[in-house]
Formats: structure tokens, C-alpha cells, sequence
């Protein structure tokens, strides 16, 4: 079983994966449309350049932007959330060793107690997120089993992880589920709003492409995001 | 009843259909019929196919549903945080729905999404600059109007409005005699008080034409004058065009795209048979983010932009002023504390914010911000046209109440707004709230502080 996890079923994981983004961008971009989106993406290319980086770069700032200043906390959290699930898999030691023995190549690893820390960050601030989705009636609102499943599906590689390691007993079941849902994370971004993945980078573009170009763009030093 | 006499899904060109609607007093005909109109939602779904690409369906549907768009709201500010308010709820309540039911929406359905595209949203844009996903609602709604358009479901006064479009090339029944003749009037009523006052009409290669809103021929003709005394006294070669002199457009905020595609071309076609270096458009916000931001891209434009250089008004005065063409009297400035309101059409989507300071710098003592502003600043209130909707009128004043604390935590009495709409609202709440505030163009203000030459004096 753990074989056939980690050898054919992680492969099928990571094609689905690395294929899909690309699908999703490649269909983003060609869906987009001058007229109707009343935007010059290939005109006026270095004000659409200038107000893509800008849209992008303010908000991958923690506190970059105007929004994230007014929410403080929430900043926090969607900041400690991603940048958790992003470098906690990449730079987990576990994770490299597999890596190397396997094919060969590893990334930098960080020490255990940090990509513990970094794995107890992520659950804690999903589940605040998750008590906040319950908590705000603004939030409540618009909220969906859905938007439940997406935090579910993102925390579970971690919370199965962090089981996997500090079970003394019976670890491979959790291993197992650990590897079962990693994968179950990898498959669901690119078919699932977890694209955002990667279509983040694509709406704050054409955002500020929009505003680069058109809304100001050319007569001003750019919107202060 | 499946179309109306007057509610129904045909466009209004001509005279006499314009004229019924008109003669239907406050709509009561026309929205009784709209309980009647059915939905083509075969229609409905094809135009979606059609026109909703992948930008608007990914918005929706990476929407991470985190709230934040709340507090960008006015409209959620104002009605004590309603999470009915939020821009995510209000969008995917109504577009987001269309889309999920591929068009199998009824007629209770589209009326409840006109209502909310309208009343609840004013299309300002503020919400877009708010989310980290780089949703932009309003940009949604303007878009959901233009579905609800096709099949007939719009308020009263914007069908009205896009068959005046259609019917004068103008928001409102004003023909070229009309604009020709209030022109003639306007500088000859003024021809004792400013020697060599003219409005020239049709002068072709001048240096800039001049193009207003319609309100301003029809009910403000002194705006008029008070633009051709600022241009003589700054010396300026300038034009009006006998047609294609209107810049706003109803359509736009009705979602009627083939009107606004109709009056831009008539300006577009001014600048191409007068040949002036550039346009100048008066202090209308939305008239300016119709024929110049997006009126390019209606009328397939490739480059974005308009044919000849355009220019909002704000950025005339503020060239005009650091070149020295107008000069302000420094006794003259205003004393008293004073706020600007700042426009969602031509500053946050258009970045005008600069000129509007560097106007209040020279004309004021003491500028005081409203908070937030430029880019930040809430809608007035009235705008995509609210302030023109009878049926709405309630909800539009609710909205009124944050722009009226934004103008009570300055301090400031004196409001300037240099757009109609905004303009309009302001004036509506004081109305409605009496806070005791007063609210001014830049022209007037401008013509009671400008240092006139000698030689453009009346002989004594």
C-alpha cells in the first residue's frame, strides 16, 4: 500500500497537479478578451507590465496594501496559513530524505522543531480561520460547506503528518493518510478554488493590468493598493 | 404578458417610443408590466456564453469568501453592516446564480437582481481595491446590468436614458439647435461683463474642444458660460462641436453597450471632422469614464485610447494653473476649511488624484481631506446612476449618510465636487440631513478668484 501511495498514485498526484495549473492558466489567459474586458493586455504593454508587478508585489507583502492594514489579524493568519502550506512540504527534512532516496535530488531542508512549529502554525490558523468563517456575519454569509472542505483538504496533509511523526505505535496507517492526502491536496488545486494557487498571481495581474493601462495607469504613478 | 407596451426587450430609438415612457409618470406602467416580462433564458444563457470570459467566471469562482470586501462597502457601512450588504454576497446572489442555473432564472429573480444591481451597488469600484484575489464586484455589476438590460430588466429612468442616446445622441432630449442656440445665448449674455467672449462652434484645428453633459445645456447653461469665460481668460484656442459635444452616457451605467458604443462614435467623429489637438470634458466624473477611459474599447479602438488626446477638466484647470494661464488672486482664495470630494470615475478610475490637489493647494487655505480619500474615497452616493432612479430614492439616501459623516469629520462647510453626480448627491443630502454644508463646481469658484488681465475687462 504505501508503495503503491507514494510510487504510481504520487506520480498520477503530481501530474494532475503540475498539468493542471497549467491548464488553468493557459485557459485564464486565453479566455481573457480586449473588448469585452475593455483592456489592452498587448497595448500599452509597459504600463500593463508596471501595473501587473505592482498589483502583485503590494499584496505578497504582509501589510503591503490597504486591506491587509485594516485586518491586521487576518492578515496574520492568511500569511502564516500560506506560507506554511507552501515551505513546510518543500523544506521538510522528512520530505527531502524521501526526495533523495527516491529520485535523487533534495532541497534545503530546515531543522524538525521549526517545520514542527511551522506545520502547528498552519492548523491553528486554519482553525481560527475557520472559527472566524463562524464567528464575523459578514463572513458567515457568504460561507459554504465548500469553503470548509477547501481548509479541510489543505490542513489534512499536516495534521496527519504531524500525527505520522509523534505516533509511537501504528504510524503507518497515519503515514498512509498523511501521503493519501497530500496527494488529495496536490489533485484539488488545480480543480478546485484552491487554483488560486496559481490564478492569484493570473487576477491580480489582470487587475492591475486594468488599472495600469487603463483606470489611471498612464496619468497617475499608479494606485496606491 | 410576455412584453409590455413599455417594459419589453427592444431597444427605445425612436421618438415616439421615447415619449410614452416619458408620459408614464414615475414608471408606475412600466414596472407593473416588468411583473409580467418574461425571461428569455435561452437568450440569457447565450449571452452569458458569449460575453462571460474567463476573467469574470474565475472571479467568481476563486472567491475565497474571506469578507473582506465588507468594509469597502458604503452601502454595507451605511446600513449597519447588513451582511446582505457585502459586495461577495450581493454578486454571487444574482450573477453568480444566473451563471450556476445556466440562465433558468425567473422573472422575481431578475427583479431582485436588478434591484440589488442597482440600489445595493453603485458600481464605484472601491470593493476591487480591497480584495487580495483582485475581484472587482463592481466592475461585475456594470456587466450583470447589461444582461438584466437585454432582457428588459432595468429601472424606468435608464431605459429612458438609453433612448435618449439612441433618439438625440445625448442623456437628455437636447438637439443640436438646442446646443447651438444656448451656446450663442450664453456668450452673448455675457458679452458686456467679458469683452470678446465667444463659444465658437465648429472652428476646426483649435487647441481644444470643449464637451459637456447634457445637464448643463438643458437646466446649467451658466456652467457653460462660466468654461467659455475660464478659456478666454486663459487665453486658450478653443472649440465646442455643434455634434458629438456629449460626453456622459446613461448607457454605460444601464449596461446598454450598443448605445454607448452610438455616442461615443458621435464625439470620436467630432474629433475626427474638427481636428482639434485635444479634448477637454467638463466636471462630470462618469461623463469622462465613458468617452475616455472606456469609450475607446466600445467603439474598438485598439490603441485604448480616444483619438486625440482627452483630458478631464480637473487636469485642464491644474495645467492651466502651474502654466500660469489662469492666475489666482491670493486675497481671493478660500478662507474658510474646505474638502474635496473626490470621484470614483475619474480618480479612482482614472488616477486624477494629483490635479484635484494641486488645484486645492492654489485655490484653498485650508484643504482639508476627507478620510479615506483619492483612490480610497467612498462613492458620493449617487452614483451608476442611482441619484436619477425614483424607485430607489430611500435606499440612496441610507447610502448618503457615509459621505455625510466623511464631510462632518473634516469640519469643512464648503464642499468641492467636480462631477454631476457627486455633485448631485452632495446637494441631495443636505437635503435630506441639513448639516449645513454648501457644495461648488471648480468653475465658479475659479471665475471669483482669477486675476483678470486689463485688456479682457469691461471698458468702465
Amino acid at each position: 500500500m504505501y508503495e503503491f501511495v507514494t510510487g504510481p498514485l504520487a506520480w498520477l498526484a503530481f501530474l494532475v497537479f503540475f498539468i493542471g495549473i497549467i491548464v488553468r492558466l493557459v485557459f485564464y489567459v486565453r479566455g481573457l478578451d480586449w473588448k469585452l474586458d475593455r483592456v489592452t493586455y498587448s497595448v500599452n504593454t509597459s504600463y500593463g507590465v508596471r501595473g501587473a508587478v505592482r498589483s502583485i508585489l503590494f499584496w505578497l507583502t504582509p501589510f503591503g496594501t490597504h486591506s491587509w492594514r485594516d485586518n491586521p489579524g487576518f492578515t496574520i493568519l492568511v500569511f502564516v496559513l500560506h506560507l506554511g502550506l507552501i515551505f513546510t512540504p518543500l523544506l521538510l527534512l522528512a520530505h527531502n530524505i524521501f526526495l533523495q532516496e527516491r529520485w535523487g535530488f533534495s532541497l534545503w531542508s530546515m531543522p524538525d522543531a521549526l517545520s514542527d512549529v511551522m506545520t502547528i502554525a498552519v492548523i491553528a490558523s486554519a482553525v481560527l480561520l475557520a472559527l472566524r468563517r463562524i464567528a464575523l456575519p459578514e463572513v458567515r454569509i457568504i460561507t459554504s460547506a465548500y469553503d470548509y472542505l477547501m481548509l479541510a483538504i489543505a490542513v489534512a496533509p499536516f495534521v496527519t503528518g504531524l500525527i505520522a511523526r509523534y505516533a509511537y505505535t501504528h504510524s503507518e496507517p497515519w503515514l498512509i493518510a498523511h501521503v493519501l492526502s497530500g496527494e488529495l491536496f496536490l489533485v484539488a488545486i488545480p480543480l478546485t478554488k484552491l487554483s488560486h494557487f496559481v490564478l492569484f498571481f493570473a487576477t491580480r495581474a489582470q487587475l492591475g493590468m486594468d488599472y495600469g493601462i487603463k483606470r489611471g495607469g498612464m496619468k497617475s504613478s499608479g494606485i496606491n493598493w | 404578458m410576455p412584453e409590455g407596451i413599455l417594459c419589453n426587450k427592444n431597444k427605445v430609438t425612436t421618438l415616439e417610443h421615447l415619449q410614452a415612457l416619458l408620459a408614464d409618470k414615475s414608471g408606475k406602467q412600466y414596472y407593473q408590466e416588468m411583473n409580467n416580462l418574461d425571461v428569455d433564458a435561452k437568450a440569457l444563457w447565450d449571452l452569458v456564453q458569449k460575453t462571460c470570459k474567463s476573467r469574470i467566471r474565475t472571479w467568481l469562482e476563486i472567491c475565497t469568501h474571506c469578507g473582506l470586501c465588507a468594509d469597502s462597502c458604503f452601502y454595507y457601512l451605511a446600513n449597519h453592516k447588513d451582511p446582505q450588504q457585502v459586495p461577495s454576497y450581493k454578486i454571487q446572489s444574482t450573477l453568480g446564480q444566473i451563471i450556476r442555473r445556466k440562465g433558468q432564472v425567473d422573472n422575481a429573480f431578475m427583479q431582485m437582481a436588478m434591484d440589488t444591481a442597482f440600489c445595493k451597488c453603485t458600481c464605484c469600484t472601491r470593493c476591487g481595491v480591497y480584495c487580495p484575489l483582485g475581484i472587482d464586484t463592481g466592475v461585475m455589476f456594470s456587466y450583470l446590468r447589461g444582461l438584466l438590460f437585454s432582457q428588459g430588466f432595468t429601472p424606468w429612468e435608464m431605459k429612458i436614458g438609453t433612448g435618449m442616446h439612441r433618439v438625440y445622441r445625448a442623456q437628455m432630449d437636447v438637439t443640436t439647435e438646442d446646443w447651438v442656440d444656448t451656446c450663442s445665448w450664453m456668450a452673448e449674455e455675457n458679452a458686456d461683463d467679458w469683452p470678446g467672449l465667444e463659444i465658437p462652434v465648429d472652428k476646426e484645428n483649435a487647441d481644444i474642444l470643449y464637451t459637456v453633459n447634457a445637464r448643463e445645456p438643458k437646466h446649467y447653461p451658466e456652467d457653460i458660460a462660466q468654461a467659455a469665460i475660464l478659456f478666454h481668460v486663459a487665453g486658450e484656442n478653443w472649440t465646442v462641436p455643434s455634434e458629438g459635444w456629449e460626453e456622459t452616457s446613461l448607457a454605460m451605467f444601464a449596461g446598454d453597450w450598443e448605445a454607448c458604443k452610438l455616442q461615443v462614435e458621435s464625439v470620436y467623429a467630432a474629433m475626427d471632422r474638427l481636428k482639434p489637438k485635444r479634448m477637454v470634458v467638463t466636471e462630470c466624473g462618469h461623463a469622462y469614464r465613458a468617452t475616455v477611459i472606456e469609450g475607446p474599447y466600445w467603439a474598438g479602438l485598439k490603441t485604448g485610447k480616444t483619438p486625440i488626446e482627452s483630458l478631464h477638466y480637473v487636469e485642464w484647470v491644474a495645467e492651466a494653473l502651474r502654466a500660469g494661464k489662469l492666475k489666482i488672486d491670493p486675497a481671493k482664495k478660500i478662507k474658510e476649511p474646505v474638502t474635496y470630494q473626490d470621484s470614483c470615475n475619474y480618480i479612482r478610475n482614472g488616477g486624477l488624484w494629483e490635479a484635484a490637489r494641486y488645484i486645492m493647494s492654489q485655490i484653498a487655505e485650508d484643504f482639508r481631506e476627507m478620510t479615506p480619500s483619492r483612490e480610497h474615497n467612498f462613492c458620493c452616493g449617487g452614483g451608476g446612476g442611482l441619484n436619477g432612479i425614483g424607485r430607489y430614492r430611500e435606499q440612496r439616501n441610507v447610502g448618503l449618510r457615509v459621505k455625510r459623516d466623511q464631510i462632518l469629520a473634516t469640519g469643512a462647510k464648503l464642499v468641492v465636487a467636480p462631477c454631476h453626480n457627486c455633485w448631485d448627491a452632495i446637494r441631495d443630502l443636505e437635503e435630506v440631513y441639513e448639516i449645513g454644508i454648501r457644495w461648488s463646481f471648480l468653475k465658479p469658484l475659479l471665475i471669483n478668484m482669477i486675476e483678470v488681465p486689463e485688456h479682457l475687462k469691461p471698458a468702465e
